[in-house]
């Protein structure tokens, strides 16, 4: 509980964190929720295999899903926040019972609403995200909190044979806002041609 | 599969299944519906098809607009009452122009038992409406495979949202007394 923790500033970085888990991508594909871990990834380097969610909140994780049982030579790395992953917690529910092999799910949770002036989500509180995963039925979770652990989620995200759950504890700071775009049609577009689906 | 029962004319539900295998549906999200039990099972047994239970049906406007992001054509199954919950959700569908199929089994109308269906039932098509979703209703037996598959045809040719409104006369109105 992030209220309670004296160790709150030994928190990692978000941009950091972005930046570790995007090293040597290779193929991944990547889904980032409303809103900040799209500023995030749009910091770390805008790509045409990014698709970034700039509303649809609680959609991350689902998407995600779609994508990596329609793409399942390839992996999927789900990447929202605290608050994006409460407003459609039923869906960890439903990727618990589906477990494609080439999906993972991190949230970055700084137990914080961080578009909205910073108040107080539910796992500032009594909520414990990789408990829920748990219980929900994926069968590999990580509780990040050092730049140790972080890799070897980011390693395993590559050759895991099972859906992981990953959340990974971030300040509670706010870094400059970096807006990749916002064009759904276009985001659509070039994520579909980048993995050579062809145009609609 | 069930067997056949001879001399009868084909069932509407299996002729809806065989328009989504003809359109090479790959994605069923589902959240449980009397109306749809037929097809959510043919769907799961079907080893063409990922079958998805949804928790709500907000789950799978997501999970299709993943799916089309890879490749893969997906149809929704839910009951009227699950379309006021994919309200928000839908403005990924239409700001991306991403295609949606959702297959609308209707409660709260012919002849409803349950008061409780009524408000969110006889809204249904309105609220869709509202939010650029293209509504076919389908009232008679024989006119569901091809509304089905004109829904799928135009959702993917024009990245258009669609529903198709499965009347509560067509399904039966549901038993309540044993």
């Amino acid at each position: 509980m992030i209220a309670n923790d004296p160790n709150l500033d030994r928190r990692l970085d978000r941009r950091a964190a972005m930046r570790t888990l995007l090293e040597n991508r290779g193929d991944l594909l990547l889904v980032t929720g409303l809103g900040s871990t799209t500023w995030d990834a749009a910091a770390v380097g805008d790509d045409d295999r990014n698709f970034y969610l700039w509303g649809a909140m609680g959609a991350a994780a689902m998407v995600g899903l779609g994508l990596a049982i329609a793409q399942p030579e390839r992996r999927v790395l789900v990447i929202t926040g605290d608050g994006e992953i409460l407003m459609g917690l039923g869906a960890l529910a439903t990727i618990g019972v589906q477990r494609p092999a080439n999906l993972a799910v991190a949230v970055f949770d700084n137990g914080r609403y961080g578009e909205t002036g910073m108040q107080a989500s539910h796992t500032a509180e009594s909520v414990e995200l990789v408990a829920i995963a748990r219980a929900c039925g994926f069968k590999e979770t990580f509780d990040i909190i050092d730049e140790v652990g972080l890799r070897d989620f980011g390693a395993r995200v590559h050759n895991a044979p099972t859906t992981l759950f990953a959340r990974v504890a971030i300040r509670t700071d706010e870094p400059p806002r970096v807006l990749p775009p916002r064009d759904g049609v276009l985001l659509k577009t070039r994520f579909r041609r980048a993995i050579a689906i062809g145009l609609d | 599969m069930g067997e056949a029962t001879p001399a009868e004319a084909p069932d509407w539900r299996d002729e809806i299944f065989a328009a989504l295998k003809a359109a090479e549906i790959r994605q069923v999200g589902y959240v449980p519906d009397a109306g749809h039990a037929r097809l959510i099972e043919l769907c799961r047994d079907d080893p063409e098809i990922r079958a998805v239970p949804l928790t709500t049906e907000e789950e799978g406007v997501a999970l299709a607009a993943g799916a089309w992001l890879g490749g893969h054509r997906a149809v929704l199954l839910m009951q009227s009452s699950g379309v006021g919950n994919c309200i928000n959700m839908l403005s990924l569908t239409t700001t991306c122009r991403l295609p949606l199929v959702m297959l609308v089994a209707m409660r709260g109308e012919w002849a409803e038992f349950n008061p409780w269906q009524v408000p969110m039932g006889s809204r249904t098509q309105a609220a869709l409406e509202l939010c650029d979703v293209l509504v076919y209703r389908v009232e008679r037996p024989d006119e569901a495979a091809e509304t089905v598959a004109a829904a799928i045809d135009i959702a993917h040719n024009g990245g258009l949202a669609t529903a198709v409104l499965l009347a509560q006369r067509l399904i039966g109105v549901k038993r309540w007394v044993k």
